[in-house]
């Protein structure tokens, strides 16, 4: 030891380890213009395909002639479902159990829906193709509304199921009816509001929106008819899982497909499911001999892949005089469009909604759930949330403040008097979940404190009465969200993908120089896997993180794993990485112990090496061990220094936050104002919290879109109308309000290394937020519950119904 | 989001693109900054089957003084008109209204002549040039005219151009020194049209308004001038009485379409507010 011998604190900020706010590694390439995304590869010889889409939202499809566009130059061929029915490809099976047409096969069922493929040999080339498809429609009355689904003179849309009074989630009421979901118990719900003191009923919606990447969906697909072997580049958030189904659907063994996700630009869901596009490319390039690339553009993004929400949740909440919950019945409406294409674990057809109790003790509570057809598109994502969370969160939360209004109390001090307790975790819930663990009132009396929320609540008294004298025009709310989400699906007693569990994994090998490779089940659209991933096994081996690569995405090369949405790849693929880690470690213990000549027991782990307990000048570092790993380990073991694990998660994690928004709005415009927004979020141990504030702050943006006025709309004869970000909000960085982040840390009890999961907690408790503070800001006005989006116009609506504008 | 295709033509004067306008006839069409006709090729909602780009004709770039007018060349870019410390001392409305309009990058690109000339309802400068009473030069095969920018719009998209006519520049008067200025535009987010916005120029003696005129952007298929609306608050010193009065004669004359910006009633109800605020903003800014 000397001058120059690091210190504890130097070794281990050399590690770049779990708690550092390591720089993204990625960024490198993404802020210069060096990522590679699907769009970038061109491999020679490439055609590309693009879609005649219907422009009607229901009708019969009784002639398409293509002959026209097969006489555009550089047009090869025009896919029809005919076409695909020689493949028995026309429909596909969807991960909710439903089947879906790859193109329209006899009908069109939404506006937009995939009709034609033409093939060509550019972009240019394919759109004049396109445009001299002629296709015949007899169109047929749509159905927009949900709630007419199930009448007994509605339209009757899916054909293919008419009579089978059964699906894929059991029993069908009505030919439009996709299942009824029921969880939890009836008749002690019933029970508790019949002796309630008081209760609270209200049609709650969160409308359909999109999660809209920067980057669309795409692929390149290339069949070598040769080896007979199929390479599918695509933006894919679950690149295995796409193996599997393409082997299944295609017939082709899985060992000969070989699926590559690349850079992605951006998933929040979008990018889970398979799209028609995927399996018309794979088909015209199995034809053609040629790679194929299909790349869709922002319209067909916006109306055709995978929405969002379109919840309709009746909400009833008994509660006793003083404000204590004694029961919540919730009945869901379930607007899915055409086919039931919902990205949810197979058996749980309306997701995790029943994590709709939050974060409450409530003794007892109801849900029902239908999911009905519509003419729109398909789809029902989980848009940056865990599935259907964010619609669980938006229910509970909005129902809290409607019973903290109607008993005149805080919906703060509401929420504290309701709170699960500390000492009640592990909890089950009435609806059938066990949290692993929460402080929720350390969380929000922290916010209440920070924020100053008893001074802004004085501010909001006075700014009211200042209202009613007429002396402004400007109303004030307090957006108060406390969220409970259920994320890292998830252990295998209760999480599948079309029968395959819910694990994840990841290879580690290390090098003989003490650099490695760690290949993971997961795949980054942008959360900085490669960053985090490596802070991980610094802190686990002692191996600086810079000196670990990260892979993922490649199937043939990474393990199997169920990929990345829901908030489940620090959960679960984080856990598999640290169990990966600890093979590698202790074999490592054992190449120590032969190296410094003592039994195993005898070394402890400090920081980046092994030491001798009681000798501390006896250390070998990790780098070292590396080396002896390949040249010197102890008599019978083999040499290397590799490990994989894959990770069944014992329980999903509960991450938790508390958020305040403060709102002012101009009544006259509608126009509003977020002068400030408070985020506390407790994701139990925190790997990276420079990625975490950026992940709070894009999930908050988006949330704060939703909630204000991301839509999709159809009008009333189906027709989409807000195709484009013309019309469709996405904030820029001039509308977008200030951050304000802060944190708690309960860790996991069960995770190795105690996290949770963060990238979608923004925008589950952030939509509440924002539109509880427009609630709160009308509600001296008489209102109750105004529905979302919360756009300057419907402000103004609101305004007007309330009198406050003339 | 792919367009047709094209031919393209770079013409180095006036007279060769009109030539060529009048050549070709109606399959061709003038290329300026490009970000209304583009997209509506990408949506192959147009297909001219060629596109003549004024890039290359030096003569239609420039801001510059003639006699008590501003004469804009039609190629001038709206970065270049926010550049201008002419523009920005003698008509601080039009440098405020540039700024609104969209982002940096599409005013690099957008064009002073494209903005007034597309017929546009949304575009911001056509109520500006209404009420700043400017005319359009207009070149065509049987020569120059001019055309009172009042007199120009006819429908969403209609305008005086003739076949085969460009319109080269756009003359400015000078409002009177000691005026007031204000352009109020209500907008979702930035880059998008206006929901409503109002225009305002105004001279102001003894504390009562002496002069006004009052332009309206995106509240019916062309631009406004609220005539009544301006003429309901001269002599006056702006009180409440008369801004009601005021902005209920300007939303008479609207006839907004609903769409994702709101309702009938509502963009109806934000113009008039618009013309309200305008007024006092420019009220308070005359001298």
């Amino acid at each position: 030891m000397n001058d120059l011998t690091p210190t504890r604190e130097q070794r281990t900020a050399a590690l770049e380890g779990m708690g550092c706010k390591r720089k993204r590694v990625e960024d490198i390439r993404f802020t210069q213009g060096r990522g590679s995304y699907v769009d970038d590869i061109k491999l020679p010889g490439m055609l590309h395909g693009d879609f005649v889409r219907s422009p009607h939202p229901h009708a019969r499809v009784k002639k398409i002639d293509d002959s026209e566009a097969l006489k555009v130059p550089g047009v090869l061929a025009v896919i029809t479902a005919e076409t695909l029915k020689t493949v028995n490809l026309a429909w596909m099976p969807t991960l909710a159990g439903d089947v879906q047409m790859v193109l329209a096969d006899g009908k069109v069922l939404f506006q937009n829906q995939e009709v034609a493929f033409v093939v060509a040999t550019d972009r240019y080339a394919a759109d004049d193709g396109i445009n001299k498809v002629v296709v015949e429609y007899e169109p047929l009355p749509p159905l927009v509304d949900p709630f007419k689904s199930m009448d007994k003179d509605a339209p009757v849309l899916r054909e293919d199921l008419v009579g089978k009074m059964s699906g894929a989630h059991g029993p069908r009421k009505h030919d439009n009816h996709i299942f009824e979901w029921t969880v939890g118990d009836k008749e002690l719900t019933d029970a508790a509001f019949n002796k309630a003191e008081v209760k609270i009923k209200e049609m709650i919606s969160y409308h359909r929106t999109h999660p809209s990447p920067l980057e669309t969906c795409q692929c390149v697909c290339s069949f070598d008819k040769i080896k007979g072997e199929l390479t599918i580049y695509g933006t894919f958030q679950a690149p295995h899982v796409i193996r599997t189904v393409v082997s299944l659907i295609a017939k082709l063994p899985e060992h000969k497909i070989h699926v590559i996700a690349p850079d992605i630009g951006g998933g929040f869901g979008n990018k889970v499911g398979a799209y028609p596009g995927y399996i018309c490319a794979a088909v015209a390039s199995i034809v053609t001999g040629k790679p194929v690339k299909w790349v869709e553009d922002r319209i067909e993004n916006l109306t055709a892949t995978s929405f969002a929400r379109d919840y309709h949740m009746t909400t009833e909440v008994a509660a006793t005089k003083d404000g204590k919950v004694t029961g919540l019945r919730v009945h869901v409406l379930a607007d899915h469009g055409a086919f039931d294409a919902c990205a949810d674990p197979s058996k749980w057809p309306a997701g995790f909604f029943n994590i709709v109790t939050g974060s409450y003790d409530f003794p007892t509570a109801h849900l029902a759930v239908d999911g009905v057809y519509t003419n729109k598109a398909p789809g029902g994502v989980a848009y940056r949330c865990s599935f259907r969370v964010t619609e669980a969160a938006y229910c509970i939360e909005r129902a809290m403040d409607i019973l903290a209004q109607k008993l005149n109390m805080d919906p703060a001090e509401l929420r504290l008097k309701n709170f699960i307790k500390p000492e009640q975790f592990p909890y089950h819930s009435a609806l059938g979940w066990e949290y692993d663990s929460g402080d929720y009132h350390t969380a929000m009396r922290k916010m209440m404190e920070t924020t100053g929320y008893a001074a802004l609540r004085k501010e909001q008294a006075d700014k009211r009465a200042a209202f009613k004298r007429g002396e402004t025009r400007e109303i004030m709310g307090l957006g108060v969200s406390f969220f409970t989400e259920i994320v890292g699906a998830g252990p295998s007693k209760n999480c599948d993908i079309l029968g395959i569990a819910m694990f994840d994994s990841c290879e580690i090998r290390m090098h003989p120089t003490g650099a490695g490779i760690a290949r993971v089940g997961s795949k980054s659209q942008g959360q900085g896997h490669e960053t985090t991933w490596a802070q991980i096994i610094a802190t686990e081996i002692g191996i600086p993180a810079d000196n670990i690569m990260v892979e993922e995405g490649n199937t043939d090369t990474a393990p199997y794993g169920l990929g990345t949405y829901g908030s489940r790849s620090t959960p679960v693929a984080g856990a598999a990485i640290a169990m990966a880690a600890r093979k590698i470690k202790a074999k490592a213990q054992m190449i120590a112990a032969y190296k410094l000549e003592v039994h195993e027991d005898d070394l402890e782990f400090d920081i980046d090496g092994f030491r001798v307990k009681g000798l501390p000048e006896k250390f070998m570092s990790m780098k070292d061990i590396c080396w002896a790993a390949y040249n010197s380990v102890p008599p019978g073991m083999e040499p290397g220094l590799e490990a994989v694990s894959y990770y069944d998660p014992p329980n999903m994690t509960y991450p938790f936050g508390a958020y305040l928004c403060v709102m002012d709005i101009d009544v006259d415009t509608g126009v509003y104002n977020v002068r400030r927004f408070y985020a506390l979020d407790d994701c139990g141990t925190r790997i990276n919290p420079m990625i975490i504030e950026g992940q709070v702050h894009g999930g908050l943006t988006e949330a704060f879109a939703i909630a204000m006025g991301q839509e999709i709309r159809y009008d009333e004869v189906g027709n989409v109308v807000t195709g484009s970000f013309m019309d469709f909000f996405m904030p820029t960085a001039v509308e977008t309000p200030h951050w304000e982040t802060d944190f708690t840390v309960t860790p996991s009890p069960h995770h190795p290394i105690g996290a949770k999961g963060v990238g979608e907690s923004p925008n589950v408790g952030g939509v509440p937020a924002f539109s509880n503070a427009v609630n709160d800001a009308f509600s001296f006005l008489g209102s109750t519950h105004i529905q979302m989006p919360h756009d300057f116009w419907r402000n103004w609506k609101a305004a007007k119904q309330l009198g406050a504008v003339a | 989001m792919i367009p047709g295709s094209f031919s393209y033509h770079r013409p180095a004067s006036v007279a060769d693109a009109v030539k060529l306008l009048s050549d070709l006839g109606e399959d061709a069409r003038p290329l300026a900054g490009g970000h209304s006709l583009v997209p509506m090729m990408k949506l192959r909602l147009a297909t001219p089957a060629h596109l003549i780009d004024l890039h290359g004709i030096a003569a239609l770039r420039g801001i510059s003084r003639s006699g008590n007018n501003l004469v804009i060349g039609a190629m001038t870019t709206q970065h270049e008109l926010l550049a201008s410390e002419d523009v920005a001392k003698a008509m601080p409305i039009l440098h405020e209204a540039a700024l609104l309009i969209a982002d940096p990058q599409v005013r690099y690109r957008g064009t002073i002549g494209g903005n007034v000339a597309n017929g546009d309802p949304g575009n911001d400068m056509p109520a500006l040039m209404m009420s700043l009473g400017a005319t359009y030069r207009l070149e065509g095969s049987g020569g120059a005219r001019d055309v009172a920018a009042a007199d120009f719009y006819q429908g969403a998209y209609f305008t005086a151009l003739e076949p085969g006519e460009i319109l080269t520049s756009v003359s400015v008067p000078v409002p009177a020194a000691g005026h007031g200025s204000a352009y109020e535009k209500l907008k979702r987010k930035v880059g998008d049209y206006a929901t409503a916005a109002a225009a305002v120029v105004l001279t102001m003696a003894g504390g009562k308004v002496a002069t006004c005129s009052i332009g309206l952007t995106n509240v019916h298929e062309t631009p406004l001038l609220a005539t009544d609306a301006a003429k309901a608050v001269i002599g006056t010193s702006l009180d409440a009485a008369t801004l009601k009065k005021a902005a209920a004669a300007a939303e008479a004359i609207m006839a907004p379409a609903a769409d994702a910006r709101g309702p009938v009633e509502y963009r109806k109800h934000v113009g008039g507010i618009m013309v309200t605020r305008a007024l006092q903003r420019a009220a308070a800014k005359a001298k």
